[in-house]
């Protein structure tokens, strides 16, 4: 089996001689088919096992039914209609909570990035609330807010801001000064600076944020819907399981997980399309 | 299409923290200097590493303002950047996220006045002007130092400036794309008729370029000694003016001045006063 040792350090053209010849070296043992198929080996491996460990025995199949038992309740809930509600309640939720904090975080972060007196005042403060767990601030949102739909988007909200506003600070903050200079050279005006030069070079930085967030905004929102809540997939999961449904917990458990390896596949598709001009 | 530069008694200082002390003190980086570079004319400054001369550069950029002196363009004093004058850095400074076209049409976006098909057009221009039309749609990291050099070249000239400034462009550049370039350079310069003042610590970088050479001396910076230069530059498309009479002498006499220059700095008593 090859190794990352062997991979990284196997012989290559230089970059000169890639220019020279107008291509790429290729390692021939990484394949793109190898790579897939090696994935997809990996996910069927892990659903033999969960749809032969109950049937042999291995554990409890009343605890954890076999992987086709849980797909048969996951199909009968999408025909009729009840995943799709609580689907529906939880990226509303989600999707509100995580677009305001990208609409607020990004200006604000840019704006506390463009002045040092403000950057210096604001970063250890919004550390602290970085550093606290949304989950911890739940019992004060619904203090403030009730448990209705509005505390649960506050609660995605809080999650989302901060890796956003964090990553927008850092991104603004640490741009190239050379190519501030070129830009005063051209006698550009701060706001088309700003326009033209600071935010495209924050970009990926600020788009590492919004995908932490992203993953995030799902998570947090689970939970929160575990607490008090009457539809959402964090409501149902909890919902099946006081009512010993098994199957349907692990049919809303897999979906959390689809959406969320979605949610992350579409970011990471969005961001290779904005940093595209990267090496 | 190009402009008279005046220095005269210029100075500049920082402010620094000294490494062990931790005081605050005063440093001289450039004391009564005095420069006159012509319309039209190509001039290169020389000297040691920490002298100064990228000071200079910003100055005339308008990038800093200096702390004694006047610096004036045709008569004019110098109070910020300009379209007037441009500047081509050692590193790139393209813009990553736009191809090389899209930067040298950054510049042209900035000079304003133009549609979005003439600044393309220009930038077209521009590109063929230091023979990178083919690679216009790539972007930075596809292309080598030379060819990114070149795309910044071609940035600084796209909105005709009257001075070209160029802040030792061609440091990062292996040896043969150094020359290939300095030639081309010349070529543009000869096409374009712009003044051009050219920083190098390259001595023979210095005298192959420059009409007229300004040595400086370090610590304070200022022109040491400024020497005209007359070599048959248009014949380095077929000989190797780099290896005539004329060139190496040249080349001796500005290496000699920094060597005195270098000794009196490496003076032990000296030594300690900096250190």
């Amino acid at each position: 089996m090859s190794n990352l040792l062997d991979e990284l350090t196997e012989a290559r053209p230089n970059p000169r001689q890639e220019e020279a010849v107008r291509g790429r070296g290729v390692s021939l043992r990484r394949r793109k088919a190898a790579t897939l198929s090696r994935g997809v080996a990996g996910l069927v491996a892990l659903a033999l096992i969960w749809e032969l460990a109950p049937r042999l025995g291995l554990v409890d199949s009343y605890f954890i039914p076999p992987l086709h038992v849980v797909l048969d309740a996951w199909w009968s809930m999408v025909l009729d209609g009840e995943l799709l509600r609580h689907v529906r309640a939880s990226l509303a939720r989600s999707a509100i909570g995580f677009g305001l904090a990208i609409a607020i975080a990004i200006p604000l972060g840019a704006v506390i990035a463009w002045y040092r007196p403000a950057r210096e005042f604001f970063t250890p403060m919004l550390e602290v609330f970085r550093n606290t767990a949304a989950l911890a601030i739940l019992p004060v949102f619904m203090l403030l807010l009730g448990i209705g739909e509005t505390s649960k988007i506050a609660i995605v909200l809080y999650a989302c801001f901060f890796p956003i506003l964090l990553s927008t600070i850092t991104g603004v903050a640490t741009v190239d000064p050379q190519l501030l200079r070129s830009a005063r050279v051209l006698g550009l005006s701060p706001v088309a600076t700003f326009r033209k030069v600071v935010f495209p070079a924050a970009v990926p930085t600020i788009f590492t944020g919004i995908r932490i967030s992203g993953a995030a905004a799902i998570l947090v929102l689970i939970a929160a819907e575990m607490i008090g809540a009457t539809a959402g997939l964090g409501f149902l999961i909890n919902y099946a399981q006081y009512n010993f449904l098994i199957p349907k917990m692990y049919a809303a458990i897999l979906t959390t997980s689809a959406i969320g390896v979605a949610v992350n596949y579409g970011l990471i598709a969005l961001e290779r399309r904005f940093s595209r001009w990267r090496a | 299409m190009s402009s008279r530069i005046e220095l005269s008694h210029v100075g500049q200082t920082f402010w620094v923290r000294g490494d062990e002390d931790r005081q605050l003190r005063e440093f001289v980086a450039l004391d009564d200097l005095d420069l006159e570079i012509g319309a039209g004319e190509f001039v290169t400054v020389v000297g040691p590493s920490g002298c100064g001369k990228s000071t200079v550069l910003d100055l005339i950029a308008g990038l800093a303002t200096p702390s004694a002196g006047r610096l004036t363009i045709d008569g004019v004093p110098i109070t910020g950047p300009g379209l007037d004058r441009s500047v081509v850095f050692q590193q790139y400074t393209l813009l990553p996220w736009r191809t090389a076209a899209g930067n040298v049409e950054f510049a042209l976006e900035a000079r304003g006045g133009l549609t979005k098909r003439e600044r393309a057009t220009r930038a077209r221009e521009y590109l063929d002007l230091v023979g990178l039309s083919e690679f216009a749609g790539r972007y930075p990291h596809e292309l080598s130092g030379g060819m990114k050099q070149r795309v910044a070249i071609a940035r600084s000239l796209s909105y005709e400036p009257q001075v070209l400034l160029m802040d030792e462009p061609f440091g990062a550049l292996d040896a043969q794309t150094r020359e290939r370039l300095q030639e081309e350079l010349l070529g543009i310069w000869r096409r374009t008729g712009t003044t051009v003042v050219f920083i190098t610590h390259d001595i023979d970088e210095a005298v192959f370029l420059g009409q007229r050479v300004a040595v400086m001396s370090a610590r304070p910076g200022r022109i040491s000694e400024v020497i005209a230069v007359d070599l048959d530059r248009e014949a380095a498309a077929e000989t190797d003016v780099r290896a005539t009479r004329q060139f190496a002498e040249h080349r001796h006499h500005i290496w000699s001045l920094l060597r005195q220059q270098h000794a009196a700095d490496t003076d032990p008593t000296r030594e300690l006063a900096h250190v």
